[in-house]
């Protein structure tokens, strides 16, 4: 595998295909994707429903495989890997974040939050600290007993990402993080999302439909049509440049 | 590994306590019924086989007449004389002893108590042929029994009634026409297999019950004790060969007379009991495979709902084995602990109908492990199917599910 040099891109797709089904119901929805991302970038990918970007963050969330093309994450050439293979590297380097928040019911959010490591195979002492240090980062410590029924949306979210963080993924894939949280809430997550990018040197890869939360991003991809349609490179919450 | 898998499947039946109850009880209802039946039908055949030894095992009762059932018709057989007795005691290898009994009913009368028993003349091959010890005094003596001396020995009943539960030996009471001194007193035996008291008997020297109550030197009934070496069926065949030849019996015609061996009726009703155990607990059977089923039931449907947890988890990292895993470990430990309530119910179950089906509480080892390992079997085969289909579910279709 070997260290990332710092100039190679963390990710890289190269020509990634996606097509769906066969025949006269065949649907391409992926026609030749380029895209690098930095170690440590902060990318909001944005565009209309049916223009790829769903299907993009499933293939790099190592969720789904190219039809063709390349993928390459840390060295792997993850469209040669199979579906185990790509479960242990969602395990070791992917955090995940949805719109829906993805919590277990009738669980703890100390429960919920150990549950990757427990297929980590840690240790019970060790689960119980990582779980309790990460919820401490997203500020719901004293909550870690509460079940998601007795949580706001917006600490569910939280929750959500602690239990993404607690591995110290290289990589925290949010799909519409803000999705279901009224305005105020959204900035508290695109707030905390930031400053883990900054703080933990995690990249961000965040699908969203709201300008207002792309603006939290340095990098925007514009997807239409199955393909990437613009990338651009911006300051925080400002001045964009046009690349 | 295992920890883990074991500790995420604890987990989840912890989350979802009535459906987990819901899932077992049909495993608990299951390995109820077989281990109760299994056990009440054992407890059962122990008790048919001590009420028969009671009667006394290698016993052969011989009676006049054709057996059960086929009197109608014809002249009465006539019944045995001494001299029958004292031939098959003395010619037939394999005899031990041989006790005549001559039976009349009287009621017995002592002080301003009376009680209406039954009267057996017998003689002191009678304890000989079968073991029923006294709890009190001695049977009676040669000298008694020759000269027909008007001696009894109670039975508890009597003793209970008559004597109000006191010591009797030595008392003299009324018994019909006569009075008679009690030398000895039966230990308890209490109720035989085919009904009746067995307790509620005085038993005298065949010579004064022929004397006193049947006016004729008649026998009834000759029980024949075979040696432990000797088959009962020999020794049998013999006293008909036996039986003929006195009774003038030409070849081709059928006996007049009947010999009844309680162990053949020992083992066809053990054979019975043991079968009839068998049949209960087959369809005691067919509900811990309801069970199974039911298992597999709640399990699928429990697959298809926690689809989006199943989701999440493969998200996170889980790979296929792993969820195969929990699910599978999920569905053995819900069976393994419906089994262990099942038992622990069976055993309950056990304690309050035994005694009302007047057969002793009993723990059979063999069958409670049995019903628990089938359980866990259970837990593993029909667990089986639902987990390899939450292993095989697509991450990103399971995690869209609503």
């Amino acid at each position: 595998m070997g260290a990332v040099a710092s100039n190679d891109p963390l990710i890289s797709l190269r020509g990634v295909t996606k097509t769906y089904g066969q025949g006269a119901t065949m649907f391409q929805a992926l026609k030749g994707v380029d895209l690098d991302i930095a170690a440590g970038d902060f990318v909001a990918v944005m565009g209309p429903s049916g223009s790829g970007k769903s299907t993009t963050m499933n293939i790099l969330g190592c969720l789904d495989v190219p039809t063709d093309g390349t993928f390459l994450f840390r060295g792997y050439h993850v469209e040669t890997l199979d579906r185990d293979q790509r479960a242990l590297l969602r395990r070791k380097y992917l955090g995940f974040v949805f719109q829906g928040f993805n919590l277990l019911s009738r669980t703890s959010a100390l429960e919920n939050v150990e549950l990757p490591l427990l297929y980590r195979g840690d240790e019970k002492r060790a689960r119980r600290d990582a779980a309790m240090a990460s919820l401490d980062t997203v500020g719901l410590a004293d909550w870690w007993d509460h079940t998601p029924a007795e949580l706001s949306g917006g600490q569910q979210q939280r929750v959500a990402i602690a239990r993404a963080l607690v591995t110290s993924p290289d990589v925290l894939l949010a799909d519409e993080p803000t999705g279901n949280l009224d305005s105020e809430r959204s900035v508290e997550i695109m707030q905390l999302l930031t400053r883990l990018n900054a703080e933990k040197n995690i990249t961000v890869l965040m699908v969203t439909h709201e300008p207002d939360m792309a603006a939290f991003a340095r990098t925007v991809v514009h997807f239409k049509d199955g393909l990437v349609e613009r990338i651009e490179s911006q300051h925080r919450q400002g001045e964009r440049v046009e690349s | 590994m295992f920890g883990t898998t074991l500790s995420l499947a604890l987990r989840s039946i912890r989350r979802h306590l009535l459906r987990s109850f819901l899932t077992i009880l049909g495993i608990v209802i299951g390995v109820g019924a077989v281990v109760t039946m299994v056990t009440l039908g054992k407890a059962t055949t122990a008790a048919v086989q001590q009420s028969i030894s009671a009667l006394g095992t290698n016993i052969l009762q011989v009676r006049p007449g054709q057996g059960f059932g086929r009197g109608g018709g014809g002249p009465r057989p006539p019944d045995f004389k001494p001299e029958d007795v004292e031939a098959i005691a003395n010619q037939i290898a394999g005899v031990t002893a041989v006790a005549p009994q001559a039976q009349a009913t009287a009621t017995a009368i002592y002080e301003g108590a009376n009680w209406s028993t039954t009267i057996n003349g017998t003689t002191s091959a009678y304890f000989q042929v079968q073991p029923w010890p006294l709890a009190a005094g001695r049977i009676f003596s040669p000298v008694e029994e020759a000269a027909g001396k008007a001696v009894c020995i109670i039975g508890n009943t009597v003793r209970t009634n008559l004597f109000r539960g006191g010591d009797a030996v030595g008392l003299r009471m009324r018994i019909g026409a006569i009075s008679c001194d009690v030398v000895g007193v039966l230990s308890a035996r209490g109720q035989a297999g085919f009904g009746g008291d067995q307790d509620d008997v005085v038993i005298m020297p065949i010579k004064a019950v022929q004397r006193r109550f049947t006016g004729s030197r008649d026998i009834r009934l000759m029980l024949v004790g075979v040696d432990q070496k000797f088959s009962t069926a020999t020794v049998q065949a013999s006293i008909t060969d036996l039986l003929r030849e006195r009774r003038t019996i030409t070849a081709g015609k059928e006996d007049d007379f009947n010999i009844f061996d309680t162990k053949q009726i020992s083992d066809t009703l053990t054979g019975t009991t043991t079968r009839l155990t068998g049949i209960v607990a087959a369809v005691a059977g067919i509900s811990l495979v309801v069970g199974g089923i039911g298992i597999m039931n709640i399990m699928l449907v429990s697959v298809t709902e926690r689809t989006r947890e199943i989701g999440i988890r493969l998200a996170i990292g889980a790979v296929a084995r792993e969820v195969l895993m929990q699910f599978l470990v999920e569905a053995i430990a819900l069976s393994c602990l419906g089994g262990v309530i099942g038992l622990v119910i069976a055993q309950l179950a056990i304690a309050i109908i035994a005694p009302l089906i007047k057969v002793q509480w009993i723990f059979v080892p063999e069958i409670n492990i049995f019903a628990f390992v089938i359980s866990a079997v259970i837990g593993v085969v029909f667990g089986y199917f639902p987990a390899r289909r939450a292993a095989a579910m697509n991450p990103i279709d399971a995690l869209r599910h609503e």
